[in-house]
């Protein structure tokens, strides 16, 4: 009997160490495949030449495969996304977790991981059949698909990770610090703004950063909205093509194997590797910045 | 004697003059204080408005255009006249196939995995830059994991566009979110439920099988059902992976190519024949989509909260 239940307990043992080492090895494999799909590009092409090359003509006969423009339209997309949305999101936090009743908090908060659960393709969807037309008409633009267009709807899928991320982070700052701060006479936003947003810092930092890498790498909406123009705009409503909407707008039509393949491939490279910063440096600002008890302001 | 008396009363009369014309000052600007207070809480409650604002919006959009294509035929019929009439049941039926191929992969691997982390694993350094290697894959855009499921699946291991190369792309996606919801609730099964089953004899497996598992069944289950509908939502995973523009049958194998509805929205949409003319198919396409994926969020959340009161 107690020998049964030893093996039971080592097989069950090493079985799990087993799925886990699975389950690790095919997540790794990820990072294996897009380096050696790339790799291939870099014998004809150099690795200067790609990342500050101006001109995407990967079907062209020599072709070019230069991805600066792609990777401009990438940050420009990020950038005025986050504009958008941090502000929103934040406020959305600091109402959730300092103002809001209970009861409000209760109907908004759901409302907000809704938003997060809608499909890009939907949202994708919503930006062409209805915002598209509505910038053509407001700002008499001549095309609705744009840089503008995509950030926007980008926001609003942001700001659901901004918002639930700096939320979690404003509630774990300790109540004596806010009693604190009200007990010296401070009103509640003065406490809000001097107390506590400067205490939970670490946090929202980390979900703005968290919120920046969903938008970089979100494919559909910019692959529907953005217009899909490989030039670097001069305007907040010229076409852009992020390098998401690019490797999956060629990829279906690219052969086996081929020099666009690998590009491609490349690509997808440089969008992990800038969400990997991105990541990383949310890790790191959350783990140093760790607020350890009160004494630690 | 008195006059020394009088004088410190008058000092201290003095004294409460200016305190009280103090107080008064104070007041004054507590009360622009206030106002600003009032002001800037009247701007955070205007965001808040904002999202639900966008949520309604975009939800009732498409459900004022889409109902109406919606019929009983629309859910069972199969597109015809190249896709310009008819309805969507392939494409249900390949979102269902796809996403639930998905959950049948990544969660039994994921649910091990979490419980070898957070039960067996002697935690160390290297556990945590693991568990951070798996929070960061969980960041990985879904067209990586496109990218590698055509490079892995569909050609090294020649699985070409199918169900089954589909249905392991979506779930290694899943999979990093799977691992963190189920390690979340596993850690939050108190310390003393494990301590009194080992006291009362048991080993490790049955106190895992028989208490932790059970205790931390509805917080994986939330986890599992919010993955699940991320699955059926994506498209840019499915795109080259498992799902096609058109087929002409239902998919009789796991190696047959299957429509998908998001893909299906996405090509009616950009590259269908006649964008203008299918406009109602894309409406009932993406408001199906929606309820399926709202729904299945709704039932998490609604869940978790009922389990919160408890």
């Amino acid at each position: 009997m107690i020998f049964n239940r030893k093996t039971t307990e080592k097989t069950v043992h090493s079985m799990f160490f087993l799925i886990t080492t699975v389950s690790l090895t095919v997540l790794s494999l990820i990072m294996l495949f897009l380096f050696t799909e790339s790799i291939p590009l870099f014998e004809t092409v150099s690795i200067k030449d790609f990342l500050f090359g101006e001109f995407w003509y990967p079907t062209d006969e020599p072709a070019e495969f230069g991805i600066l423009s792609l990777i401009i339209g990438s940050l420009y997309v990020t950038i005025i996304s986050s504009v958008i949305a941090i502000p929103l999101g934040l406020m959305t936090a600091i109402y959730l977790a300092e103002i809001a009743s209970e009861r409000m908090a209760e109907i908004v908060k759901p409302i907000v991981e809704m938003l997060a659960s809608l499909p890009s393709i939907v949202i994708g969807f919503f930006g062409m059949v209805v915002i598209s037309p509505l910038l053509q008409e407001t700002f008499d633009v001549p095309i609705g698909l744009n840089l503008f267009n995509a950030s926007l709807m980008l926001a609003f899928m942001i700001i659901p990770t901004i918002c639930s991320l700096s939320e979690d982070a404003i509630h774990s700052v300790p109540v004596a610090l806010k009693e604190a701060s009200l007990a010296l006479g401070a009103t509640h936003l003065e406490t809000i703004i001097k107390v506590v947003i400067p205490a939970s810092i670490s946090g929202i930092c980390t979900a703005v950063i968290l919120g920046m890498s969903r938008a970089i790498g979100e494919t559909m909406v910019v692959l529907m909205i953005a217009g899909g123009a490989a030039m670097i705009p001069t305007s907040i409503f010229d076409p852009v093509r992020p390098m998401p909407a690019s490797i999956a707008a060629e990829m279906a039509e690219t052969p086996f194997g081929g020099e666009h393949y690998h590009a491609l491939f490349a690509t997808g490279l440089v969008l992990f590797i800038f969400t990997l910063m991105f990541n990383m440096v949310a890790a790191y600002i959350s783990n140093k910045y760790r607020q350890v008890g009160e004494a630690s302001l | 004697m008195n006059e020394a008396i009088i004088d410190t009363l008058k000092l201290e009369y003095t004294n409460i003059k200016s305190v009280n014309e103090k107080v008064l000052l104070f007041k004054d600007s507590g009360k622009r204080r206030r106002t600003i207070e009032q002001l800037f809480f009247m701007m955070f409650k205007v965001a808040a408005m904002i999202n639900g604002l966008a949520l309604i919006v975009i939800v009732s959009y498409l459900v004022i255009n889409g109902y109406q294509s919606i019929s009983f035929e629309f859910l069972i019929e199969a597109p015809k006249e190249s896709m310009t009439k008819g309805g969507i049941f392939p494409c249900i039926l390949g979102t269902l196939y796809l996403s639930c191929g998905a959950i049948i992969f990544a969660l039994p691997i994921g649910i091990a995995s979490a419980i070898y982390i957070n039960e067996y694993a002697v935690q160390s350094r290297f556990l945590n830059f693991i568990r951070l290697g798996i929070n960061t894959l969980a960041g990985v855009p879904s067209i990586v994991f496109g990218l590698f499921g055509l490079a892995f699946f569909c050609i090294v291991l020649k699985m070409g566009v199918s169900i089954i190369a589909g249905s392991l792309t979506l779930g290694i996606m899943s999979l990093p979110v799977i691992i963190s919801a189920t390690e979340e609730a596993l850690k939050s099964v108190p310390d003393t439920y494990r301590e009194a089953s080992l006291g009362l004899g048991a080993t490790k497996w049955q106190t895992i099988y028989k208490v932790v598992l059970p205790t931390a069944l509805p917080g994986i289950l939330t986890g599992t059902i919010l993955a699940l509908s991320r699955a059926a939502g994506e498209t840019a995973p499915i795109m080259f992976t498992g799902a096609v523009f058109f087929t002409q049958t239902l998919p009789t194998s796991i190696f047959d190519e299957v429509m998908a509805l998001p893909y299906h929205i996405y090509v009616l949409a950009t590259a269908g024949i006649n964008i203008e003319l299918t406009r109602p198919l894309q409406y009932g396409s993406a408001l199906v989509l929606l309820i399926m994926v709202l729904g299945m969020n709704l039932v998490a959340i609604i869940y978790r909260s009922k389990l919160r009161r408890k």
